[in-house]
């Protein structure tokens, strides 16, 4: 059963109003309950495109990228995918602003193609931000964290 | 009608599909390399996603990335234009088996139509003529092998059956020189198509090639759109291409075009696809068939009005095609030049920022391009950077038209090859009309020499 089938089944759910949907495939099946916290489409705009313009490169488009440039080392995508900050929808993110992180400590999963991959920090330190929201659709090289 | 589509490629083939898009309502998803985010498609895309670095590894052939990005956006298919992907099989599969629409065919037929040999089995088997042939690959047995060639009779062409587009090829005039030649070729094709097949055909002195455009839409429905010259050729690679082919009469077109089309239905295609021969002395003789929208479509488009695009975006939305074949009508004529980022005489290539860029205009002419002034010619891709393409109501006007467009296109910054398409446009035996696959590498060289 492909994700995108399961979002619009929560979709459906949501509104309805229904507290409860199970449905079966042949061996596959899938119950969605209300009180779980709800999977809204991820944000799939990655960058507003300026009015077409017959010069466009006058005018470079505003990087998807953190718009204010902070201080510290930047943790950037190694792919494209979807922004996980915990390992399951109830469990607690894997990193807070403020924690310390050792290098080689799990930051966050970003999901492709039903695979989770965990990105690892790549040095110690402090986790001075955090650059994109749960569920997010994230772009090859997109800056995800901020340690100093 | 396709609600999203990710636009799996670059440079102007990208702006093209954009442009089909955004005339029938479709959302683009432009997914771009590293090196890509100032590409004018990129910049008018509705949505974009950075899938990796500026090499085709990281970025327009790593299908994970690609895939996943149709993912995140809710797209709902894949267009992959010419090169990269566009006849990577495992890559329309997957494509399908993820839940999104391939724009193109089914992996079944560009597995076909990959395999040279199976491809040539097939078309025989539609009464597509071929070139007389080892009729299947060759195998160890020498005797054999000096056997076929006796048959189809020298110069015969050892091939290599993943190979295509030019590559893996060898040609061998006399019979001492034929056993070394087939293994020198199954070692070549070993190492750079994984595959060492090879076949074996007659080698044509003076062909020209041919091609036949059609569209089928999978539903049991192929029309053919007349043919394309693209003989004027260095090193296996296109330059300039016309439609339709100097010579061809209306009832070659259409018993070669209802061939073609038969073949499409007996093979179960679906989409835009490109049916190649050679074209010696009235006859033609099927080489390979391209299993994707090409380069030079828009020389097609321009002699039959039809949006070449626009219908693989219908037929993919599982509508039938816009036309019929009596729909079909060629009209007047036009000409190609593809302007690559390459020193005109050395063919070295030319990256760089085009610091003036001026393109030509007018009743009959059409600039298919993404570059724009300040824009940066990355060095990873291909030198391609724009196809000027010119219409008139016979040869000799879409050929007036063509030297004027090339006198006022302007790229400045870097080098072009514009002034080696000037000569084209200049030389007797191109206007002549009707030029062998040879004549512009014969061309070159006796200018070399002067």
């Amino acid at each position: 059963m492909d994700i995108r089938k399961i979002k619009k089944l929560i979709e459906l759910v949501e509104e309805s109003g229904i507290n409860e949907l199970e449905i079966s495939e042949g061996e596959e099946s899938v119950r969605i309950s209300r009180g779980m916290q709800a999977m809204a489409a991820p944000a799939p705009i990655m960058q507003p495109a300026p009015v077409a313009q017959p010069a466009p490169a006058a005018a470079p488009v505003a990087a998807p990228e953190a718009p204010v440039k902070e201080s510290g080392h930047e943790v950037r995508s190694p792919m494209v995918g979807t922004f996980y900050e915990s390992s399951s929808p109830d469990a607690p993110p894997f990193v807070e602003v403020g924690q310390h992180v050792n290098a080689g400590d799990t930051l966050c999963i970003i999901e492709a193609m039903k695979m989770m991959n965990q990105i690892e920090a790549d040095r110690s330190g402090v986790i001075k931000a955090i650059l994109v929201k749960n569920e997010d659709a994230i772009e090859f090289d997109q800056p995800l964290f901020i340690i100093e | 009608m396709l609600d999203k589509v990710v636009i799996a490629n670059r440079g102007e083939i990208a702006l093209r599909i954009l442009r089909a898009c955004k005339e029938l309502g479709i959302k683009t998803v432009a997914v771009h390399s590293t090196a890509d985010r100032n590409l004018k498609h990129v910049l008018l895309a509705d949505e974009t996603i950075c899938i990796g670095k500026p090499s085709a590894t990281a970025s327009y052939l790593n299908i994970p990335a690609i895939i996943t990005a149709a993912e995140i956006t809710n797209a709902v298919a894949i267009h992959p234009g010419y090169g990269f992907l566009a006849e990577n099989a495992d890559f329309a599969e997957q494509v399908e088996k993820s839940g999104f629409t391939f724009i193109g065919p089914t992996a079944e037929s560009i597995r076909l139509m990959g395999d040279k040999v199976s491809a040539i089995k097939a078309m025989k088997a539609a009464g597509v003529p071929c070139v007389p042939g080892s009729d299947g690959p060759l195998t160890d047995d020498d005797a054999l092998n000096l056997a076929h060639a006796k048959r189809i009779g020298y110069p015969v062409i050892i091939k290599a059956s993943g190979g295509g587009g030019g590559r893996g090829m060898r040609v061998v005039h006399k019979e001492d020189e034929l056993i070394d030649a087939i293994q020198l070729t199954k070692s070549e094709a070993r190492s750079t198509f994984n595959n060492d097949m090879v076949y074996m055909e007659k080698y044509l002195e003076n062909p020209r090639h041919v091609e036949i455009q059609i569209l089928a839409d999978g539903q049991g429905s192929a029309i053919h759109l007349a043919e394309r010259d693209c003989s004027m050729q260095r090193r296996h690679q296109k330059v300039v291409e016309e439609a339709p082919a100097p010579g061809i009469t209306p009832e070659m077109r259409a018993k070669i075009g209802e061939r073609c089309c038969n073949a499409c239905i007996e093979i179960n295609y679906r989409g835009a696809g490109t049916f190649e021969f050679l074209y010696e002395n009235g006859e033609f003789y099927f080489i390979e068939m391209n299993t994707r929208i090409q380069v030079e479509h828009p020389v097609t488009e321009m002699i039959t009005g039809v949006d070449l695009i626009k219908e693989q975006l219908r037929v993919a939305a599982g509508q039938p095609l816009s036309y019929t074949q009596e729909d079909i009508k060629v009209a007047g004529h036009a000409i190609e030049c593809r302007i690559n980022a390459e020193d005109p005489r050395t063919f070295i290539p030319s990256p760089g920022k085009i610091t003036r860029f001026h393109p030509p205009g007018g009743l009959g002419v059409r600039w298919d391009s993404h570059i724009y002034a300040d824009y940066s010619v990355p060095p990873h891709y291909d030198s391609m950077i724009g196809k000027l393409i010119t219409w008139g109501d016979n040869r000799d006007v879409a050929i007036a038209r063509m030297r004027n467009a090339l006198n006022e296109l302007v790229i400045d910054g870097i080098k072009t090859n514009i002034a080696l398409h000037q000569d084209i446009l200049m030389d007797q035996g191109f206007v002549n009309g009707g030029a062998n696959i040879h004549y512009l590498e014969e061309k070159l060289s006796d200018n070399d020499d002067q």
